[in-house]
């Protein structure tokens, strides 16, 4: 029973990583009508970049914490700026394969400059060693990585469903044309709203430094589970996203757990029966095909 | 989202061919690329001429799907290297002749790529790539458990290339390189018989339309399942030959990077155009091996500048905008004769 407690919130940890970065994933979708393929890159890169800032100018982890997604926001608005904006008159497909050439630069870029070893980087002091709750033993690092992530996605839910701007996005992301003809400007928003789903993207990075190596490659497998989070959870929706991000880390860490020859398989069979069930995902709207 | 209300790809296609079927421009390209594949190993390191090749089928394959019947599918690795390993062991352990193992190869990717092609034309657009993407990272996890059989890391090294004992094919990359051809050259021959049959048609009106080729009485999925199935056992096909020639088959033809190239070096060469994958796969392959030769270690920031480039500004591809040339010149000179 211990380790079941154990392997849950290893599970909710990681699943806050995804939940995160799925977040980011589906408002951009929303909003833009754009998946993007590096948002594992994204997710890399603020990994790396926390690692970098304590390796060289000695910035902390609760620094990094808030440092790093400034500056992946502003990564994200000049990507959008740049090269994103060129297309996305047309089909979906052309962003798609732009970010992934995109995520081919990042991490051949961070590979050269960085080496594939990896960099160090340690559980920030407080956050070390073991809990004892009964006869359960949790990490620290584990528990506040989970809260942390949820905290931030209630946040983000709050005020997606508060304030006035939360609900423009919100209008945009489950129809946008109808949103465009209560006349609103849902351009103006195009590009903050890129800047914030990769910010998330980074802000999960940054969360995963202290437990995950870091290295270029960290985003190529996390990317693909991202994808099986979206289709889970159905991208058109923020929900699914963060519950389908939390379920999947769940199944991951007892995939792991009891079944570690088949644990990265299991997802991606939780993703077919999803597809063969229920195909708009678990909490999206049916598509008229 | 005008891709959920239809459900298609919409993909920049170059202008129809104004060329006659049967006009005699048509054959003298023809004779022309043959002559350009009977030559290429003189020209070039013959193993990479068999590369270019393999890749060229792999890319057609692609745009059989892509460009013929709107559905991008970023998956293809599972095919390709399921193929690779498929024909690996049936050529270890049977020491059949090599195109023996190869259709065995193409034929195990058709039946794998059923089921993932049932699963997978439940979404359309954007998500089809992502279902795709994501079943065959699952069966690249497969083949990295399967240690027994894949090799795991290490890959399936030291595949035979036997064929009917005779000593230059197996052991002359220049000779081989003619073998494989011709079974290359029949996945391509193949592929332009299906685009240009009824069945062909149906694709290219599900592309279009999809609404209206079910309102006509056409089973939709069906026929993206048939086109899934048969684009896989092109690329089967292409990775069989592949493992052949490199007496290799590992990992890589699994992961998802191989799965974009593929997508590159079809968009590179022309969406729709079904030739231009050989085109593309020409351009990408003969650059990385002159990058691999060259010492330079960041092929994928080239890869991936060449892709982001090609995107923003180079959308018909190689032959889809040499098409669209040649389309300007010929009509302009009818106009010109009219008048």
């Amino acid at each position: 029973m211990s380790e079941f407690i154990q392997y849950t919130l290893q599970g909710l940890a990681a699943g806050g990583f995804y939940a995160l970065s799925a977040l980011g994933l589906a408002v951009i979708f929303g909003v833009l009508g754009v998946v993007n393929f590096s948002h594992g890159a994204c997710y890399m890169l603020g990994a790396v970049i926390s690692a970098v800032l304590l390796a060289e100018l000695h910035v902390g982890f609760w620094v990094a914490l808030l440092v790093v997604p400034i500056l992946m926001y502003g990564f994200g608005v000049l990507m959008e700026r740049l090269l994103v904006r060129w297309l996305l008159a047309l089909d979906p497909l052309y962003n798609f394969l732009l970010t992934f050439g995109l995520t081919l630069i990042l991490v051949e870029a961070v590979k050269q400059r960085y080496g594939v070893s990896g960099l160090p980087y340690e559980i920030p002091a407080g956050l070390g060693g073991q809990v004892t709750i009964g006869s359960v033993n949790l990490s620290v690092y584990a528990i506040f990585a989970c809260v942390f992530s949820v905290v931030v996605c209630v946040g983000v839910g709050l005020a997606l469903t508060r304030t006035r701007i939360g609900m423009i996005v919100r209008a945009a992301t489950e129809a946008p044309e109808r949103t465009r003809a209560l006349g609103i400007n849902v351009g103006r928003w195009v590009t903050p709203v890129f800047g914030f789903g990769i910010a998330l993207a980074g802000l999960a990075g940054v969360l995963a430094a202290p437990t995950r190596a870091i290295t270029a490659e960290m985003g190529s497998n996390f990317i693909i589970v991202l994808f099986a989070v979206v289709v889970i959870g159905g991208l058109g929706s923020i929900l699914g996203a963060v519950v389908a991000g939390f379920l999947v880390g769940l199944v991951e860490a007892y995939g792991i757990a009891y079944a570690p020859t088949y644990a990265q398989i299991v997802i991606f069979v939780l993703m077919a029966l999803v597809v063969l069930v229920r195909p708009s995902g678990l909490f999206g709207r049916e598509e008229i095909a | 989202m005008s891709e959920q209300m239809t459900g298609k790809v919409d993909v920049d296609l170059a202008q129809p061919s104004v060329l006659s079927r049967r006009g005699p421009l048509r054959y003298v390209m023809l004779l022309g690329g043959l002559a350009v594949a009977v030559l290429l190993p003189y020209w070039i390191y013959p193993p990479v001429a068999m590369d270019i090749l393999c890749w060229g089928l792999f890319a057609i394959s692609v745009d059989l799907l892509l460009g013929f019947t709107g559905l991008l599918s970023f998956g293809h690795a599972a095919f390709w290297g399921g193929s690779a390993y498929c024909t690996g062991l049936i050529a270890t352990h049977w020491g059949v002749p090599f195109p023996v193992a190869v259709l065995g190869g193409a034929v195990f990717s058709m039946v794998i790529a059923w089921p993932i092609g049932y699963l997978s034309v439940r979404r359309t657009g954007i998500y089809f790539a992502m279902v795709t993407l994501a079943f065959a990272q699952m069966l690249y996890f497969i083949a990295n458990q399967a240690r027994a059989l894949t090799g795991g890391e290490n890959g399936l090294q030291g595949i035979p290339k036997s064929f009917f004992a005779i000593e230059p094919v197996e052991t002359d990359s220049f000779y081989f390189y003619y073998v494989g051809a011709a079974l290359i050259l029949l996945g391509v021959l193949l592929a332009w018989r299906v685009v240009n049959s009824p069945f062909g048609r149906v694709l290219t009106a599900v592309r279009d339309n999809p609404a209206r080729a079910r309102a006509l009485g056409y089973d939709v999925e069906r026929y993206k399942i048939k086109a899934f199935v048969i684009s896989a056992g092109l690329a089967g096909l292409a990775g069989g030959v592949f493992a052949i020639s490199h007496q290799f088959a590992s990992l890589q033809e699994l992961m998802w990077t191989t799965s974009g190239k593929v997508v590159l070096v079809t968009v590179l060469g022309g969406i729709g155009t079904l030739w231009g994958g050989l085109a593309g796969a020409g351009v990408v392959v003969s650059l990385e091996d002159y990058l691999a030769s060259s010492g330079f270690e960041g092929i994928g920031l080239i890869t991936g500048t060449i892709f982001v480039l090609i995107v923003l500004l180079f959308r018909h591809g190689i032959w889809g905008t040499g098409r669209n040339v040649l389309r300007r010149y010929v009509l302009d000179r009818r106009r010109r004769t009219r008048d």
